[in-house]
């Protein structure tokens, strides 16, 4: 078996060295009848070319994004990943390491989590980031958490317009903790009427922007009418090339910041593995969940890094930690802060450019589409059309003519009747306007058929 | 001294081959001085050709950033060589031996990273529709399979997004089904050795933890726990093989008494690669048992991550699962993404799950087969194993073999030599190795976890063997200073992690540096 070193004779060896004559000897603790007197059933192992067709055989039934027109966003996105960042996480160095616990050969590591997190503050306009949480999901569900821990109050209040699945999971991460989860209707979405729900019990409000629909919003008001009632503002952001566009969240005042950060450095990958992003004001860095990458000197003084403040972490303080967090997101922050790096200030700033201008490109192309309404005044590189028919069916007739038009809310919203006729459509800089051109003849002939 | 190749061995040597000059870049040699894209980028530079945009109308609404973000940007060949620099100061399992108890840092199979690059399983959406996915749906059912055959359990949960995410799932399976039963109960048991991860987690499921101690022998005290137990115990949180890297000889007796009170038994299954393909944790009474793919399944570490952390469950438990979940039909995959039977406890997360880890995991499992997995855990119980036995007369072996995958020291044999735990670990960076696991379990004073993996050769275990037992000496023999100053030969010196939390720098900001 290629990927075991032992050989027959060094096993012998070893178990003479050992002082037992079989290797079951080593397995006496375990109870006799459930050692396995012969092999599970599974398949024997197989050569490289058998797994390869295997795997092969998967794929093919599958159709790959990057085949057919592609418009689906909702939280994940297709982008094109510069080919070096694939090389460099490839690289054995970064790639089959483990967490950097001993710092003094793990600079590699660590010095790309500062550069992380010194991204992920500006990007999102936070004075601190953590070194990633499993992904935007997840990070929404410990920002909930947190707030708890930072305000003493436990009623939690949902926008409407936040992706679904993070509010499942927010209701999951706070189930069995005593929290108070209030949501709201996706159409509830002013904050006028958030406001009117929260009161001396409330811990946090959850908005998003861009918010699951596409459309934006200035929630500096809304933050400051918050704060004068010490409730935390926490604003999620699933398409995080936004922000090289649109009004930072710090800039609104936010109290944490939570983002999926897919879009730079990582690909579609099914859902996964993707990076929560996840930063917040310099007061609250003791009540954060996850690791911290820090600057220090080493015994020389030269400059070094290292994790930090572990104390709020699980493997020290056990059942008071902040957060069960411990494996993350690794590899993920990498590509991101890679990627990130060859973009740059001007790079960042132009990939939001031609992802805002594509959509509105579509935007303009698709006016002239029968049966078609446009919901958002407002949006990036994502919104939503009312169809005259369930958006469901329409995609699915789409797919047979191999394109794939969009997210139907109703995949989200199951039981909304409201929404069934929603298309949620996005662009990013790898849509061309030939494919533009061809979801336009298409939805004109299934809308109007 | 000089070695058979006439170079220089020992710390005074090394010191004395330097002749004391200092360099001017600080670089010596191949190990090189590297600042951050702060310092050596700006915010014109890119290393990526954007097409220009023709003009058009916006529609943020008046909500555009005008601020500078102050990202400093790099040129790809500028970009490639930070980036390429940085790696080298990283230890990685291609560079050496790893011996990371209770991590299981074993070779990672290049072909993993293959497929899971092949267009059609990384290029494809979450939310595109079911009938252009039929293929990761098989995908993920298959593996599915796998890990119930191997596990000997009916059902699995696929999202959770690591171990420690995937105990909170099996735990809040089991609160759901204690509580569909009108009997929250309020308190998990989990034995002192156990992983910070299992008290972190009862907590989070609202839950009170309360400590089991071991035995003189490692394990879990059974007249202890069944005194714990009551009508209140939800769970016991067990992993077996122990982290102490010991099998629970009464396992069953274990999960009998926490059944008998109509208690859940919760095993962490991170240190399943001790037993894969040979033992069944469905035939040792487990109800629900996490599998972290990033271990036993060889999916790369990264550096921290990703992971994945499948969780395999009982017939009891399997209806109170999170969504979504893959359903095979007669002619085609479906998944189920919103819960209609009312006892799912919820979402783990955005999406499906690790989808990127499920085929690494998958692809290294169907190279092994049930015939090379069920060796898998044979070799790496061997050459734990052969550690144990090799380094046991000059070190102090915290309890009696045999071992599993992982051999455990305490820090007995440097009693009076004024080298610590962490000082012997940092002098085994000096001799090219990543030091093991140190300080956990805490059961034993001054704890050194050593897991080799079954990916490590003989002479690989032999080279290792050797470095340990002249590091031994040297501690024995008074030569302190080579262990309280290491390292000497990293990239950096010994770090100051207490100045790093007094006063926490967390980001690069331009005031300071400039």
């Amino acid at each position: 078996m290629r990927y075991l070193p032992l050989s027959t004779d060094d096993r012998a060896e070893m178990l003479g060295k050992i002082g037992v004559g079989d290797i079951n000897d080593l397995f006496a603790d375990v109870p006799p009848h459930a050692l396995l007197k012969e092999l599970v059933d599974l398949p024997l192992h197989m050569t490289e070319m058998e797994v390869e067709k295997n795997f092969n055989a998967f794929a093919a039934k599958n159709v790959a994004a990057g085949s057919v027109p592609f418009f689906v966003g909702a939280g994940a996105y297709k982008h094109h990943v510069p080919s070096s960042v694939d090389y460099q996480i490839q690289r054995g160095e970064y790639l089959t390491a483990y967490t950097p616990y001993q710092p003094e050969i793990s600079q590699g590591t660590l010095q790309t989590l500062y550069e992380f997190q010194t991204q992920v503050a500006q990007i999102t306009g936070m004075d601190v980031a953590n070194a990633s949480m499993y992904d935007g999901s997840t990070g929404c569900g410990e920002a909930a958490l947190m707030a708890r821990r930072v305000t003493k109050k436990k009623k939690i209040l949902l926008s409407g317009n936040l992706h679904p699945h993070y509010i499942d999971v927010v209701k999951s991460a706070t189930k069995y903790t005593d929290d108070v989860v209030i949501t709201n209707d996706p159409t509830v979405n002013n904050t006028e009427s958030l406001l009117d729900q929260v009161d001396a019990e409330t811990s946090c409000v959850i908005v998003q922007n861009p918010d699951f629909f596409g459309n934006l919003n200035d929630y500096t008001e809304f933050a400051a009418a918050l704060q004068e009632q010490k409730i935390l503002l926490i604003i999620v952001t699933t398409e995080i090339v936004a922000l090289g566009a649109i009004k930072s969240p710090g800039e609104m005042g936010a109290d944490i910041v939570v983002g999926e950060g897919q879009s730079i450095g990582n690909g579609l990958n099914y859902g996964g593995p993707y990076v929560g992003l996840f930063a917040t004001r310099q007061k609250y860095v003791r009540q954060m969940p996850g690791r911290l990458c820090g600057e220090t000197k080493d015994a020389d003084g030269t400059r070094g890094y290292v994790l930090t403040l572990s104390t709020r972490e699980q493997h020290i303080r056990r059942e008071k930690a902040t957060s069960n967090i411990c494996t993350n997101a690794g590899l993920c922050t990498l590509a991101f802060t890679i990627h990130m790096t060859l973009l740059g200030e001007k790079g960042f700033r132009q990939l939001a450019k031609i992802n805002h201008a594509g959509a509105v490109k579509l935007r303009n192309k698709l006016q002239n589409v029968n049966g078609l309404t446009f919901l958002n005044k407002t949006f990036f590189n994502e919104f939503t059309v009312r169809l005259n028919k369930d958006a469901a069916e329409v995609v699915e007739a789409l797919v047979e003519h191999d394109v794939i038009a969009g997210v139907p809310a109703s995949r989200l919203y199951p039981d909304n009747d409201e929404l069934k006729n929603d298309l949620i459509i996005a662009v990013t800089e790898t849509t061309s306007e030939e494919d533009m051109e061809v979801l336009v003849a298409e939805l004109q002939e299934v809308l109007n058929a | 001294m000089l070695n058979n190749q006439g170079r220089p061995t020992g710390i005074e040597d090394v010191n004395a081959s330097t002749n004391g000059y200092q360099s001017y870049t600080g670089s010596r040699g191949l190990s090189q001085v590297e600042g951050l894209i702060y310092e050596i980028g700006d915010k014109n530079r890119t290393g990526v050709d954007l097409p220009e945009v023709d003009d058009f109308e916006s529609c943020l609404g008046g909500f555009e950033r005008t601020e500078e973000i102050g990202l400093a940007g790099l040129t790809e060949p500028e970009a490639m060589r930070h980036y390429t620099r940085l790696s080298r100061k990283n230890y990685a399992i291609d560079l050496g031996f790893y011996p990371l108890g209770s991590c299981t840092m074993k070779h990672n199979p290049r072909l993993n990273e293959k497929m899971a690059r092949l267009p059609g399983l990384s290029d494809i959406h979450p939310l595109q529709p079911i009938s252009t996915v039929q293929g990761a749906l098989d995908l993920i059912d298959t593996l599915a399979h796998w890990l119930k055959t191997l596990t000997g359990m009916p059902a699995v949960a696929m999202s959770p997004k690591a171990g420690a995410h995937g105990e909170l799932c099996g735990l809040m399976s089991i609160r759901a089904a204690l509580e569909a039963k009108g009997d929250a109960r309020s308190i998990v048991l989990a034995p002192e050795s156990a992983h910070g991860t299992n008290p972190a987690t009862a907590a989070l499921c609202g839950y009170k933890v309360k400590p089991i101690p071991a035995t003189k022998d490692g394990r879990v005290d059974l007249e202890a726990m069944k005194e714990a137990l009551g009508p209140d115990v939800a769970a016991i949180m067990v992993t077996n093989p122990n982290t102490c890297g010991l099998f629970e000889r009464e396992i069953i007796e274990i999960a009998d008494a926490v059944h008998a009170i109509g208690g859940y038994f919760y095993c962490d299954g991170a240190n399943f690669n001790a037993i894969v393909g040979k033992v069944r944790p469905g035939d040792l009474g487990v109800d629900a048992m996490h599998i972290n793919l990033h271990k036993t399944f060889s999916t790369p570490h990264g550096g921290g991550g990703p992971g994945a952390g499948p969780v395999v469950l009982s017939e009891a438990l399997a209806p109170y699962a999170p969504i979504p979940y893959v359903v095979a039909g007669d002619e085609s995959f479906d998944i189920v993404e919103h819960d209609t039977t009312g006892k799912s406890y919820g979402r783990m997360t955005a999406y499906h799950g690790q989808m990127g880890m499920f085929t690494r995991a998958l692809s290294y499992m169907m190279s092994h087969g049930s015939d090379g997995l069920a060796k898998v855990a044979e070799d790496s119980v061997l050459n734990a194993n052969y550690v144990l036995a090799s380094l046991k007369d000059i070190m102090s072996a915290s309890f009696e073999g045999p071992c599993m995958h992982e051999a455990l020291f305490d820090d007995r044999f440097l009693k009076a030599t004024g080298v610590s735990t962490l000082d012997f670990s940092k002098a085994m960076i000096d001799e090219g190795y990543h030091p093991m696991t140190m300080y956990f379990p805490l059961v034993v004073h001054g704890a050194m976890l050593i897991e080799p993996t079954e990916t490590e050769s003989k002479q690989s275990v032999d080279d290792f063997i050797g470095m340990m037992r002249h590091l031994v000496e040297k501690a024995k023999a008074g030569e302190t200073e080579r262990f309280t100053g290491a390292p000497y030969n990293a990239p950096l010196k010994r770090l100051d992690e207490t100045g790093a939390a007094r006063k926490p720098i967390l980001r690069w900001t331009k005031s300071e540096d400039e």
